[in-house]
C-alpha cells in the first residue's frame, strides 16, 4: 500500500510535466532581459520579517538561470536613503523611474501571501506562500510569472512516506544550522518555481550550459 | 514486473527531482552572500561592515581558488560596507569592479559613485 502510494504520488508528481501546460514565452523571448531588480517583496503574511528573509533566497537561482541580479542589499538601503522607507513604497516606483535610475530591463515583483511556523495539532509544518512577476521596465508587459509554494513538515514520517522522508532528508541536512528553516522552504520554492520544466523562467544571458549532461 | 520497473523508476526521478533542491552543480561561488544579506537585514549586530568586508573578501579569494567567477552583487554589497566604513577609495574600487564584470549594473553603479561624489 504504501509502495503503490509513493508511486502514484511519483507518477502524478512526474506526469505533471506532460500534462501541465506549457508557459507561453513569447513576451519573455522577445523582450529577452538581460537584468533583473527584485524589489523588496510586498508582504500580506503577519509574518513581518517574510519580505527581507524572501529577499535573502532570490538572488541565487535568478542569477543561476543567467540573469544580472542588482545587489538586493545595495538597492534596499539605496531606496531608503532616497525616501522609500517600505517595500509596499518600492512597489510603487514607477518604471520609466526604474530604467532612468537603475537600469533594469525587468523587475521581480514578489508578493508574499503566507509564511513561517504554523503549529498544528500534532506537528508543526514551515510554509511558504506567494507569487512572482516579471514585468518588463520598457513595456510595462508582463514576462512571466510563477507561484512560489513550498512546505516542510518534520514530523511528515507517518504520511509522507519516502517522499516525505527524502523531503525531509533533503531539508534538515541544509537547514542544521540556523534554526530559521523559512529560507530553506523558500529555496525549495524556489527552485521548483524558477527551475519548473515547463513554466520555469528561461535562461538569461550569462547561463554556462553544462555539457556534461 | 513492469509496474514494478515504473515504481522503481518513479522512485529514482522523485530522488533526482528533490536533490535538486541540494544540488552543488552551481555557476557561480556564492560563499557567505546570502547569509550576509539575510543578516544584514534580521541581525544587524551580528555582521558590522567590518565582519562582512572580511568575509565577502575571503569568498572572493575562496572563489578564485575554486575556478568559480563570484557570482552578480557581491562586489557592489562589498562596495556599500566599505562606504559605510566611510572608505570611499575602497567603496568606489569595488563598484567599479562589479561595473566591471557585469555591464548591466552600470547605471546604478555610475549613479551611486556621481551622488557620492556631490554629496561629498
Amino acid at each position: 500500500m504504501y509502495i503503490l502510494k509513493v508511486a502514484l504520488v511519483s507518477i502524478v508528481l512526474l506526469s505533471g510535466c506532460a500534462t501541465i501546460e506549457p508557459y507561453n514565452y513569447g513576451p519573455l523571448k522577445q523582450a529577452a532581459p538581460r537584468s533583473i531588480l527584485v524589489l523588496p517583496p510586498m508582504n500580506s503574511s503577519v509574518e513581518v520579517s517574510a519580505p527581507y528573509t524572501y529577499l535573502s533566497t532570490v538572488t541565487r537561482p535568478l542569477a543561476e538561470k543567467g540573469y544580472y541580479v542588482f545587489p538586493v542589499s545595495v538597492v534596499d538601503t539605496f531606496l531608503k536613503e532616497n525616501g522609500l522607507p517600505t517595500p509596499a513604497e518600492m512597489n510603487g516606483i514607477a518604471l520609466d523611474k526604474i530604467d532612468e535610475i537603475i537600469g533594469a530591463d525587468a523587475v521581480l515583483y514578489v508578493d508574499i501571501q503566507d509564511w513561517g511556523q504554523k503549529f498544528q495539532v500534532l506537528s508543526s509544518v514551515t510554509v511558504v506562500q506567494g507569487s512572482v512577476r516579471l514585468v518588463s521596465v520598457k513595456t510595462g508587459e508582463l514576462l512571466w510569472a510563477a507561484p512560489i509554494n513550498a512546505q516542510y513538515n518534520p514530523n511528515n514520517n507517518s504520511s509522507g512516506g519516502l517522499l516525505g522522508a527524502l523531503v525531509v532528508a533533503v531539508v534538515s541536512q541544509i537547514a542544521g544550522e540556523i534554526s530559521d528553516n523559512t529560507p530553506q522552504v523558500a529555496r525549495m520554492a524556489n527552485n521548483m518555481a524558477f527551475n519548473s520544466a515547463k513554466r520555469g523562467l528561461l535562461n538569461g544571458p550569462y547561463k554556462i550550459e553544462k555539457s556534461s549532461y | 514486473m513492469e509496474t514494478k520497473i515504473v515504481v522503481i523508476g518513479a522512485i529514482c526521478a522523485t530522488a533526482l527531482l528533490l536533490a535538486g533542491c541540494t544540488s552543488t552543480g552551481s555557476q557561480y561561488y556564492w560563499g557567505e552572500y546570502e547569509d550576509l544579506v539575510y543578516k544584514t537585514h534580521h541581525n544587524p549586530d551580528e555582521v558590522p561592515p567590518s565582519v562582512q568586508i572580511e568575509k565577502l573578501q575571503a569568498d572572493i579569494d575562496k572563489a578564485k581558488a575554486s575556478g568559480k567567477p563570484v557570482p552578480p552583487g557581491i562586489y557592489a554589497h562589498l562596495g556599500l560596507m566599505h562606504a559605510a566604513q566611510g572608505d570611499k577609495e575602497l567603496a568606489l574600487q569595488s563598484l567599479m569592479k562589479e561595473k566591471e564584470l557585469f555591464p548591466e549594473s552600470a547605471v546604478f553603479i555610475n549613479g551611486i559613485i556621481q551622488r557620492s561624489m556631490t554629496s561629498s
